[in-house]
């Protein structure tokens, strides 16, 4: 199974790598979630949604089904 | 004649940007709106020097200039367009020194609009307890531009910001990016077809076309399919961004160094607790609590002032000024549907209070994510918990804020929904109808059953909101991408002065927004109480005195005889008659009918009205509550008992009885379906829930 930041668990960190444009609005990757930026999962609220991150050193929420289309390299 | 120079406030949400704006203007502020939009514009006066002044506008928080929203197309509009009468000459871009490397992307952007534009990193005080360091001439030559170093929170800065203005003309205006370097074939062409503006407002006008308005007004669309290809700027846009952020990260790293270990702290132990499981609930719903408790109790004791100040205002009135027409007007009309509005004041003050205390201290953002995966299942976003909340205070800055919310079938159902949670202006309604129908007594000796039912009403507002969702979430067939983000920004103890700043505004605005119409009302009511057609209101005292000739009442009784003749004989008599069958059966008579159809300008018009019709003709100015309490049927029984103030209660709790929110919904949403939808199905409950309610417990 590829690892994508819904599969972090706390305090898990990762490397971003790829993912398809399609899915990911504009505005996440002005909030610094590129290729290559670290990202850190700092606290979830229940059932794992949605996902509170730190990325490139700003602290955002997603819900977990975004997260799932963001694949990463485990740290 | 002085000179002014137009300054531009930009900056990403939660910045400071709003209290480096209170700096500069302390309160010397106009706010309005953009033309033919909701979107609020905050403009203010700023002095520079002796002679020389700056126009100050403070755009909305934006992350990009990528528009994605309304608010945010507002900062592209008035950047894009130099003929735009808010164009400036200058752009102050405003950063959190914590999230340069972010809030970097926005200065980049703007920058590349060949503006002269300053750089202000806020909240430079927080520098040496997060380990961080710059260095200033090193960033400036890689940004190159002038940089301000500033603290709104010391005050510091502020002055040096001032100076940097003045100098604007200094500036350069080189540009950080060349847009053309992604895709040259494209640029060239887009450059060729508008050679007026550089290629960066093109393309910026271009995406943000095909982004917002779904007819296309510039004739850059038209003329070329490549520049329709949707897929194809998104792709560009996505390269731009990571292009801009090779630029800022380069620049960065020449300029700044973080001491990793101390740049969290606060952060992780507050959130630790207020985003816990368990406790992050516990505590958003003792922070609910309070702050109910805040709006009922605590605000009564200024209520009760404000209400017995405008009866002896009336009183005054009637003594000092010369009796009249005119005096009647004023102490009859006027001041009764003034009190109507003042009234709230306390109250919805502090529900701002704990709004903006809440929003600026960086907490609302957790309880979004407390909150997204249980709204979700009614059909909502963690987002739609601003504008649930803040309708409580009033629906209409509610339906505004649910413009964060990006998934469009979870933003819908929120503004739908918003209306039913227990605004402001149903509280003058509840409080009076409360006081005279439900007993003063205490349920085991602690809680009242007075405000018990107000809790049940606003219990009732939310879990009708939250059913209405649930079944809008299954009947909507809209499609819309599920997208959820929200920054998480840091914690930081409000300012008293925005906290104060915004009160005062947005009380401000309620009063004089709520006061017109009740004022209006008040005199239209007022006239057409006094007045009458036909000889039978004219000739009332001849009329009464015959028939009542042989009875041997007292000259008051005579007196209430009269006026209550007289006024059953006026145009609002007659028109109140005509309703009254259709209000009859909910257990109201003709006055409250009137009331009603008068509330649907606005709720709170409601006491206002019967304040109005009550206190014509009648001699002695009592408390709005005591003249109700004594008002009888004509069979003598009493009009407000238990029976018909439920019935009143429930129908205020579900009735769509407000134009601006129907107004700002029609906006919105941009269509005039969704606002009849709710008139007719709101109200369309009210009378059904009012009319079971009433024939049960009569």
């Amino acid at each position: 199974m590829k690892n994508t930041i819904a599969t972090l668990d706390i305090g898990q960190k990762g490397i971003i790598k790829e993912f398809s444009i399609d899915e990911i609005p504009l505005k996440l990757l002005e909030m610094g979630c590129l290729p290559g930026n670290e990202v850190e999962l700092l606290h979830t609220a229940p059932y794992k949604c949605p996902m509170y991150l730190s990325i490139n050193g700003s602290h955002l929420a997603m819900r977990k089904e975004m997260a799932e289309y963001i694949e990463i390299e485990l740290l | 004649m002085s000179t002014r120079i137009k300054v531009a406030l930009i900056g990403n949400p939660n910045t400071g940007k709003t209290s480096l704006f209170n700096n500069l203007t302390g309160l010397n502020q106009q706010v309005g709106n953009y033309p033919g939009i909701t979107v609020e514009k905050k403009k203010g006066i700023s002095k520079l020097s002796e002679g020389i002044k700056a126009e100050v506008l403070d755009l909305p928080g934006t992350y990009s200039l990528n528009a994605s929203s309304l608010d945010e197309n507002v900062v592209v509009d008035v950047l894009l367009d130099t003929q735009n009468k808010f164009y400036p000459d200058v752009a102050v871009v405003v950063c959190d020194v914590e999230n340069l490397k972010r809030n970097l992307l926005l200065f980049t952007q703007i920058k590349d609009l060949e503006l002269p534009t300053i750089l202000v990193v806020n909240m430079a005080d927080r520098m040496i307890k997060k380990g961080i360091e710059l260095n200033i001439p090193a960033l400036e030559k890689e940004l190159d531009t002038k940089i301000i170093l500033a603290s709104t929170r010391a005050n510091t800065g502020i002055e040096e910001l001032k100076a940097a203005i003045l100098e604007y003309k200094e500036l350069t205006k080189s540009t950080t990016l060349d847009i053309s370097s992604i895709n040259k074939e494209y640029f060239d062409e887009l450059q060729q077809i508008t050679p007026k503006q550089s290629v960066y407002r093109s393309w910026l006008q271009l995406t943000k076309d095909s982004e917002i308005q779904k007819e296309n007004e510039s004739e850059i669309v038209h003329t070329e399919s490549k520049f329709t290809d949707k897929t194809l700027q998104k792709k560009i846009q996505h390269k731009e961004t990571i292009k801009r952020y090779q630029f800022i990260n380069n620049a960065l790293k020449k300029g700044v160094e973080i001491d990793p270990q101390k740049a969290t702290g606060l952060r992780t132990k507050l959130d630790n607790i207020l985003t816990h499981k368990i406790w992050g609930y516990v505590i958003f719903f003792a922070i609910l609590l309070l702050i109910f408790q805040a709006i009922y109790d605590w605000s009564s004791y200024p209520m009760d002032l404000i209400d017995a100040s405008f009866a002896s205002l009336s009183e005054i009135v009637k003594d000092v000024l010369p009796p009249g027409v005119f005096t009647n007007l004023i102490a009859e009309g006027i001041i009764p549907g003034i009190g109507g509005v003042v009234i709230f004041i306390p109250q919805i003050a502090f529900l701002f209070l704990f709004i903006s205390i809440l929003e600026e201290s960086g907490y609302m953002s957790r309880v979004v994510f407390l909150m997204d995966r249980v709204m979700r299942r009614f059909g909502l976003s963690g987002k739609s918990v601003v504008p649930l909340v803040s309708g409580t205070a009033c629906a209409i800055p509610a339906v505004m804020a649910a413009r964060n919310i990006e998934n469009w079938k979870e933003r819908l159902i929120t503004i739908l929904i918003v209306p039913f949670t227990t605004c402001s202006a149903r509280l003058p309604v509840y409080l009076i109808i409360i006081a005279l129908v439900i007993p003063e007594e205490r349920v085991v000796g602690i809680i009242g059953y007075q405000s018990l039912t107000l809790m049940f009403l606003y219990l009732l507002g939310f879990g009708t909101a939250i059913g209405a969702s649930w079944m809008l979430n299954k009947m909507l067939k809209i499609k819309s991408r599920n997208i959820f983000i929200i920054e998480m920004p840091n914690y930081k103890m409000p300012l008293p002065k925005n906290v104060l700043i915004t009160v005062l505004e947005k009380t401000k605005a309620f009063v004089f927004g709520a006061g017109k119409i009740i004022l209006a009302i008040s005199i239209i009511l007022w006239v057409l109480a006094s007045y009458g057609p036909g000889s039978k209101f004219e000739n009332a005292e001849t009329y009464i005195t015959q028939t009542y000739e042989d009875k041997n009442l007292s000259e008051d009784e005579l007196n209430e005889k009269i006026a209550s003749y007289q006024l059953e004989h006026s145009y609002i008599g007659y028109m109140g008659k005509g309703i009254e069958p259709l209000v009859a059966p909910l257990g109201y008579d003709w006055k409250i009918g009137i009331a009603i159809v008068s509330s649907f300008a606005a709720r709170e018009v409601f006491v206002g009205t019967l304040a109005t019709i009550y206190s014509v003709g009648s001699e002695d100015e009592e408390k709005i509550k005591d003249r109700m309490a004594t008002e009888v049927h004509a069979s003598g029984k009493p009009v407000f008992t238990l029976a018909s103030g439920m019935s009143l209660l429930l129908f205020y709790a579900f009735a769509m009885q407000c134009m601006s929110t129907l107004a700002i919904v029609k906006r919105e949403t941009n269509s005039w379906k969704w606002p009849s939808l709710q008139l007719i199905v709101m109200s369309g409950l009210a009378y059904i829930v009012a009319l079971v309610v009433y024939q049960l417990m009569k």
